[in-house]
């Protein structure tokens, strides 16, 4: 199935990526990516895709939604680069053939797609952030070194990498920005940005920079 | 300062972490004795050991010989007076503070004025299972991970009045043990499970809200962060019945509404459906469909 790619900047895809190398110019491709790009309506086309970032889907089309309107983004941890894993996010109303047109063109690329429901955070923030904050919030009391707590989860668990290591390495401003948008969206205390990442972001206005923050917590 | 540790007691050694923990202390070296109110399933237990020491010796793991020095090294007894002379008595019963108290009180009675009591407890707190000793100072966390012959990662607790001398012998212990000990404190779950927990339950409720499928939640889980297996087939292996005691154990405690069983759970539960042990939970194992979406 072909695609065409309207827009540049890319949190999925960054430049290069080849699968923008691989979008078709021709005007007629059966699915339409936008890349922070203004949506146009086609009701002709197989499928539209909208890159989100922490906006639902609704903002975009509103929540009646439009049925081969989709909204996409690939998961990553903060600043880390993407991982493979597309998130897919329908409306109630999506129509199932568009959702099985985008799934197929993502998975021909090698890109394994996990469907979401419009929801802020979709499916893995909404499930990791909550742990990330818990983590840092034991940190803070002492329950474990940040190394033991690391540690537990890869040998305990199999994680590849720890929660703190891995929300450090994202970026604890970045976490900021995430958690908030949670907190601010559905109000619940598991989702507040915790008290590190509230440092990161406030230094991170007055110095420019999340990443310059990584080296001056003391992790 | 650490005292020397020759010989050790595992309590509920008749179940599949008990019996571990057992396979541990010997491999190491140390004569364990393995205990469970009863025999059968001791003997079961010393069985499913035995056979993991052969698999380990026609992958080349052991030799013959340090299979046969490993098994002589264990005895199993349904006599607690038995564990008098261990150095070191690890629980691994089951998870009731009242029954895990009344264990040590006898144990308080067989045992030298030097043993450390070491509890496997997973979500129940150190200083409180220490209190039904006359010796609180002698009693000290020690957190394993199923399967505990395979997992080296040991949670050590040192409860409120474990002594200096308890808490360094236990955790040098547990190095010659060639595990791995991380320090934590006295806190419900510890590190694992006040993580774990809270976050299996938020994968539930995930399903419930309808977010996305079962199946969806856990391919974005691995494919996502790299973990070896999504939340909701953990659970349906750990058994859905499981959580909720987790759940019950922890949400009284600390009041986190994370940590509470989320309503799918309970009726999953409430439906016969535990996970692998049932045949469904989560997902089939028998036609490997998804359910709970």
């Amino acid at each position: 199935m072909r695609y065409t790619i309207i827009g540049t900047a890319s949190k999925s895809f960054p430049v290069a990526d080849p699968f923008v190398s691989k979008a078709t110019t021709a005007p007629d491709a059966e699915i339409v990516i936008y890349l922070d790009a203004p949506l146009k309506p086609d009701p002709a086309r197989a499928a539209i895709l909208i890159e989100l970032g922490d906006e639902s889907l609704a903002e975009h089309v509103g929540e009646g939604g439009i049925p081969n309107v989709l909204g996409f983004a690939r998961y990553r941890n903060g600043e880390d680069a993407p991982s493979q894993l597309i998130e897919l996010v329908r409306q109630p109303n999506a129509a199932e053939a568009a959702i099985d047109a985008a799934k197929a063109m993502f998975e021909s690329a090698g890109f394994p797609v996990a469907v979401s429901s419009d929801q802020i955070g979709r499916i893995i923030n909404r499930l990791v952030l909550p742990k990330y904050n818990a983590a840092l919030r034991f940190l803070d009391e002492g329950l474990g070194t940040q190394a033991d707590m690391d540690l537990t989860c890869k040998l305990g668990l199999g994680y590849p990498d720890g929660p703190i290591e891995r929300v450090v390495r994202g970026g604890l401003a970045n976490h900021y920005a995430r958690t908030k948008a949670l907190f601010d969206t559905y109000g619940m205390s598991s989702y507040a940005p915790p008290r590190q990442a509230i440092v990161a972001f406030n230094r991170s206005q007055g110095s420019g920079g999340s990443r310059s923050m990584k080296g001056q917590l003391g992790f | 300062m650490s005292r020397k540790i020759s010989t050790v007691g595992v309590c509920g050694a008749g179940g599949s972490m008990g019996a571990g923990i057992a396979l541990v202390a010997a491999r190491a070296g140390f004569r364990t004795i393995s205990y469970d109110v009863s025999n059968e399933t001791l003997v079961r237990a010393g069985r499913q050991s035995e056979a993991f020491l052969d698999k380990s010796v026609d992958r080349g793991k052991l030799t013959k010989e340090e299979r046969d020095k490993i098994v002589s090294g264990m005895s199993r007894t349904t006599c607690v007076e038995a564990l008098g002379e261990c150095d070191l008595v690890i629980e691994a019963i089951f998870e009731n503070l009242i029954i895990k108290q009344e264990l040590l009180k006898r144990l308080d009675a067989v045992c030298s004025g030097n043993a450390i009591f070491a509890s496997n407890t997973s979500t129940l707190s150190i200083t409180e299972i220490a209190s039904g000793s006359r010796n609180p100072e002698r009693v000290v966390g020690m957190h394993f991970c199923l399967p505990a012959q395979l997992m080296r990662l040991i949670e050590m607790s040192p409860g409120i009045l474990t002594s200096g001398e308890t808490f360094s012998t236990a955790w040098e212990w547990t190095k010659a043990c060639n595990q791995i000990p991380v320090k934590t404190q006295d806190k419900p779950g510890f590190i694992l499970n006040a993580l774990l927990v809270p976050f299996n339950n938020d994968a539930i409720r995930a399903v419930e809200a309808g977010v996305a499928s079962a199946e969806d939640v856990d391919r974005a889980i691995k494919v996502g962060l790299g973990y070896k297996m999504g939340p909701l087939e953990l659970i349906d292996l750990i058994g859905l019945d499981t959580q909720v005691r987790l759940c019950e154990t922890f949400y009284p405690i600390t009041l986190d509404p994370r940590a509470a069983a989320p309503p799918l759970l309970k009726r999953m539960v409430a439906a016969g459906l535990l996970g692998r042990k049932s045949g469904r939970g989560f997902f089939s194992y028998e036609g490997n469909a998804m359910f709970g979406a």
